[in-house]
């Protein structure tokens, strides 16, 4: 049970070094950098270091009460992520996959809109964009 | 009371600084935005739009009736987009 806020890459394999051991159904959800427009070079993600943190780790925490989580684990980079590299990633283990599966789709919902990072866009041609927050993903929030 | 003001993200640009030291009377975190956004133009145009920014008082979410006596730190972003 634990997060991790970092810069660099992460090894899924790693990260799911002794996970969820005795479990019966481990998901695993990966974050990747895509370019849907044919424009982008980059992401920038900024966070609340003071923070980001704290509110993961809660959010972890919820889950596995809520779902009966055996395990749980996070990783969220922040800095400069170029197209195709792996934002993020929540791992869920819990006797059945229902579970597991439930609360990983939880998690996304809770980091996506209230976990304190924030994207900025960088074009091929170096202009730079913030990523509005989406109605969708702050609609998902009251499936919870 | 003084408070720690931090800024994020297009907040932090308008502004410019990404936190300030700010010596206040204000109790909530509504009365703390009027006096910030009547400070200058830059913190005018960071809080022209409440609907589009989102707070924290000592590292918990917040709204703009959340009291602000007795914390440290209160921080200013637009809405998260993690993930």
């Amino acid at each position: 049970m634990s997060a991790l806020v970092q810069p660099g890459p992460f090894q899924p394999e790693q990260v799911l070094r002794d996970f969820g051991v005795g479990a019966g159904a481990i998901v695993t959800f990966t974050g990747v950098v895509r370019d849907d427009g044919g424009n982008l070079a980059a992401l920038e993600i900024e966070h609340y270091p003071a923070m980001t943190q704290s509110s993961l780790t809660a959010y972890g925490h919820e889950a596995a009460k809520r779902f009966q989580l055996s395990d749980w684990r996070i990783v969220h980079r922040h800095g400069r992520l170029e197209v195709g590299e792996q934002i993020m990633m929540v791992a869920t283990a819990a006797r059945h996959r229902h579970a597991a599966f439930q609360a990983a789709d939880y998690l996304m919902d809770w980091l996506k809109s209230r976990a304190p990072f924030w994207k900025r866009e960088i074009s091929r041609d170096g202009s730079t964009r913030w990523v509005d927050a989406r109605d969708s993903d702050e609609h998902a929030l009251s499936r919870w | 009371m003084t408070f720690d003001v931090l800024y994020f993200a297009w907040l932090r640009e308008r502004i410019g600084e990404p936190s300030e030291r700010i010596e206040s009377s204000a109790r909530t975190v509504g009365q703390l935005v009027a006096e910030l956004a009547a400070k200058d133009d830059w913190h005018a145009a960071a809080f022209a739009d409440m609907s589009a920014v989102r707070c924290a008082v000592d590292q918990e979410l917040a709204d703009m009736d959340t009291s602000i006596e007795g914390a440290r730190e209160i921080a200013f972003f637009p809405p998260m987009t993690g993930g």
